[in-house]
């Protein structure tokens, strides 16, 4: 299996210096994710794991262990664009059109004119924005904004994307929505996601893999496998085996704080 | 709208509290005038004389817009808008000063505040000193300019664009660079996702978000330019500009010419500083910064 | 040659200390070190330039020789100082910043007033008020209540907007809250309004203070007793003896800057809530 594991990080640690002594923001992390994973990040603020996905991102700089991103190191495959981002506010440029924000990481990366047409055209289709090229951010609601923010990390075709927690700030029905849509495209495009949240229903729902984590240290206390089958309708979160995990997932994040109690 | 009224309101009473004042500050002096001439003014004739003295203590509004009529608009009806005695001709004198120094200003501003944004030696130790001399009253150098850059052989416009741009660039310096820190971490994480150069990422992140700072410090900036053009012209004995007009009115006692070229000057100021509000108000709807 | 040489190597110098300093972590000494350090090495630069170039002193006396003139004038120079500074500026930045902060307070009540008081004020604010130092000169006198007057005019308006945008900045939520206590006007001032407001009052004093200097300043050229910074300035500037101007400039430098940081001080004993000053610490 070595050969398609995309991100693999081994005793991964991460010790921020402030005012009131050392925080250990990440301590002693394993983990490898393989092509086409879906992996959820779970559990309560400050257990690392923004910051696990910014260490992959290379937007954070491990202070011991090592990561690789697609073999390479994560500076590396920073430079190479082998990832897409998505923060958790779409960010979009509210002087740019919906277009045009799709259009600015293909203008920094230098791609041709109609190549960047053709891509802007067929992100926009992906996540169902087509006809809204012209737009303004502002014009349009903050479910379709977070959409055009996904289309934009989507538009150079890197085989990773990485979400942190891309829909908390939207309310509970656009969010099924967009759960919906975004395991569309996960299927279509058998792209490897990593995906920050802290909602259960949410990572049970998208995941293939379910990475739970706790705080001080921030670490992992589990990882769940899902037996869910790929094909999930919404109806899928009534099932058993489906409350069956989010058992698991609810007793994990339970048991990562109980050590400090 | 809704605020028209009580601006009318406003300025109304302004005025009135003017021609209220005139009579106040003015009756002195018709007093004397009458008991030297042995009569009495009865209370109409006082307020009629004290709006109509040669010299008043303070002119009253229609008298000083009259000698604005003479000066501008009658020059201009005669064919000679830009004569010496024209109030235009003393304000294009000021104009380009002022535009002169702004311009100069603004660039050596925005060049400032790049350097300071992307060298942090620079921040460190520029920095201070912008803020610093922002404390101290710079205006107080501009008589030494003036003789100083008279001396090596520079005259006219440029000593007074000097001081222009010496008080136009603080405000645009401060302003750009809190402009183009101003897009947030996370716009700044995303560049770097897409491993974009430092080039990249003043053109199509910094220098647009930055853009409603820079128009609001544009404003303050042209304000300064033109006070500083106006100050540039009081010490040196110069002969045009409204700083001119100002200093000649006060060493003759010409109240109604100060208030003139005062009244001048600070139509001049709305009208640059609405000027740049219209650019800024295009510009950023263009942007789709503003409604 | 080699005043210039030293004016170069004073420069690398400088430059590569900062530079050093600047990519450490940074501290409280750095963050003092790395100003002064530019600071010095631009007056060493000038002094080099100046002998190097051999520039007459009338154009442009060196910083030694401003010192000189510095030590040896302090009679003078403290004379001007309580002239200018202390009598003109500061009586008329008390009287002007006073004025126009109880000026909000009353417009701040009727709506109406606020209304077209705001676009008028800031208006005002935005001309050369500058030029009515002529005028008020006349009224007043050559000696320092003129100029405290220029001062006064100078000052009141970005006062009174910035007051009166402070005493705006209460959220409903706020205010309903103080309602539910049911808090009077003036209750609801003292406890909630005022102190919501200080970060704008603060913002109006410390740009009042420069524009009093200023005006106390640029008013003496329109004529004064003889004595005063701007008297000594634009007489000096006439017998072309630059040093007494430089003297006199260190010294509305020194006034000007100490003014603002008794203003920043205060500002940071009584806003320290504020995010602007907390980011700071």
């Amino acid at each position: 299996m070595a050969t398609d594991t995309i991100i693999s990080a081994k005793d991964l640690s991460l010790t921020f210096q402030t005012n009131d002594g050392p925080v250990h923001a990440l301590k002693d992390v394993n983990l490898d994710v393989h092509k086409g994973d879906f992996v959820s990040f779970i559990g309560p603020s400050g257990c690392g794991k923004t910051t696990f996905l910014r260490c992959m991102a290379d937007l954070e700089h491990p202070t011991a262990g090592s990561i690789s991103v697609n073999g390479m190191s994560a500076e590396e495959a920073r430079r190479q664009r082998a990832y897409g981002y998505v923060f958790q506010a779409a960010g979009l440029y509210p002087w740019r059109t919906i277009g045009g924000n799709i259009r600015l990481p293909l203008e920094i990366m230098g791609y041709s004119k109609s190549d960047q047409d053709e891509r802007v055209n067929r992100v926009l289709e992906l996540v169902d924005l087509a006809g809204f090229e012209k737009k303004f951010p502002w014009q349009l609601s903050g479910g379709m904004q977070q959409r055009a923010s996904i289309a934009r990390a989507l538009a150079f075709d890197a085989d990773i994307l990485l979400m942190d927690e891309p829909f908390g700030a939207l309310d509970e029905i656009v969010r099924d929505h967009l759960n919906e849509q975004l395991l569309h495209l996960w299927d279509r495009t058998n792209k490897t996601i990593c995906f920050v949240t802290h909602s259960i229903p949410e990572a049970v729902y998208l995941s293939t893999k379910i990475v739970v984590m706790s705080p001080r240290p921030g670490r992992i206390t589990d990882v769940i496998d899902s037996p869910l089958p790929r094909e999930r309708p919404l109806d899928i979160r009534d099932t058993p085996e489906f409350l069956d995990i989010a058992h698991r997932v609810r007793d994990g994040l339970r048991a990562g704080h109980g050590d400090e109690m | 709208m809704r605020n028209l009224l009580p601006i009318v309101t406003v300025v109304a009473a302004i005025f009135v509290l003017w021609y209220a004042a005139a009579v106040a500050l003015n009756a002195p002096w018709a007093n004397d005038k009458a008991q030297r001439a042995g009569t009495d003014l009865s209370f109409s004739e006082l307020v009629a004389d004290t709006w109509s003295q040669d010299k008043p203590k303070l002119p009253a509004p229609h008298q000083v817009g009259a000698e604005l009529w003479k000066t501008t608009g009658a020059m201009v009806a005669k064919g000679r808008a830009f004569s010496k005695r024209s109030l235009i001709y003393h304000s294009w004198v000021t104009f380009s000063a002022t535009a002169l120094g702004f311009v100069l200003g603004t660039a050596l501003g925005i060049a400032l505040a790049v350097g300071i944004v992307y060298n942090r030696t620079m921040d460190m130790s520029v920095m201070p000193w912008v803020i610093a001399s922002q404390t101290i009253p710079i205006l107080a150098i501009a008589p030494m300019i003036i003789v100083v850059l008279n001396a090596i052989g520079i005259s006219g416009l440029l000593p007074k664009a000097m001081i222009s741009m010496y008080l136009s660039f603080f405000p645009v310096v401060v302003g750009m660079v809190k402009g183009l820190r101003s897009p947030s971490a996370m716009q700044l994480d995303q560049m770097r996702t897409w491993n974009a150069s430092s080039a990249q990422t003043f053109w199509a992140l910094r220098l647009p978000s930055s853009m409603p700072y820079l128009f609001t410090s544009l404003k303050v900036a042209m304000a300064a330019s033109l006070v500083g053009a106006i100050v540039g012209e009081l010490p040196t004995g110069a002969v045009a500009g409204l700083g001119a007009r100002l200093l000649a009115g006060s060493y003759y006692g010409q109240t109604i010419q100060i208030w003139s070229a005062l009244i001048m000057a600070a139509t001049l100021a709305a009208l640059l500083v609405a000027v740049i509000g219209v650019i800024q108000r295009i510009t950023l709807k263009r942007m789709g910064m503003a409604e | 040659m080699i005043w210039l040489a030293t004016g170069i190597a004073a420069w690398a110098l400088g430059w590569w200390i900062n530079s050093v300093l600047s990519h450490r972590p940074p501290t409280r000494a750095t963050r003092l070190a790395v100003p002064v350090i530019f600071g010095v090495t631009l007056i060493v630069i000038w002094e080099c330039i100046v002998h190097g170039f051999d520039i007459s002193a009338v154009l442009l006396p060196p910083p030694s020789m401003i010192a000189v003139t510095f030590a040896a004038s302090t009679a003078i120079l403290w004379q001007d100082f309580v002239q200018t500074a202390l009598k003109g500026a500061l009586s008329g930045y008390v009287m002007g910043c006073g004025a126009a902060f109880l000026t909000a307070i009353a417009v701040d009540r009727f709506d109406f007033l606020k209304r077209g008081l705001l676009p008028v004020g800031n208006f005002v604010a935005a001309l050369p008020i500058i030029g009515m130092a002529p005028i008020l000169v006349m009224w007043f006198g050559f000696d320092w209540q003129s100029k405290a007057a220029v001062v006064v005019v100078m000052v009141f308006f970005p006062m009174l907007v910035n007051t009166v945008q402070g005493l705006q900045d209460t959220d409903a939520m706020q205010r309903d809250l103080m309602r539910t206590y049911a808090a009077g006007y003036w209750k609801t001032l003292l406890k909630l309004r005022l102190p919501a407001a200080m970060p704008f009052i603060f913002n109006g004093l410390k740009i009042a203070t420069t524009l009093a200097l200023i005006g106390a300043i640029v008013a003496e050229f329109f004529g004064s007793p003889i004595r005063g910074m701007g008297f000594r300035i634009s007489t000096s500037v006439g017998q072309l003896s630059m040093d007494l101007v430089w003297a006199e400039i260190v010294v509305a430098a020194l006034a000007g800057s100490g003014f603002y940081g008794a203003v920043a001080l205060l500002e940071k004993a009584m806003t320290f809530w504020h995010p602007s000053q907390r980011s700071r610490s």
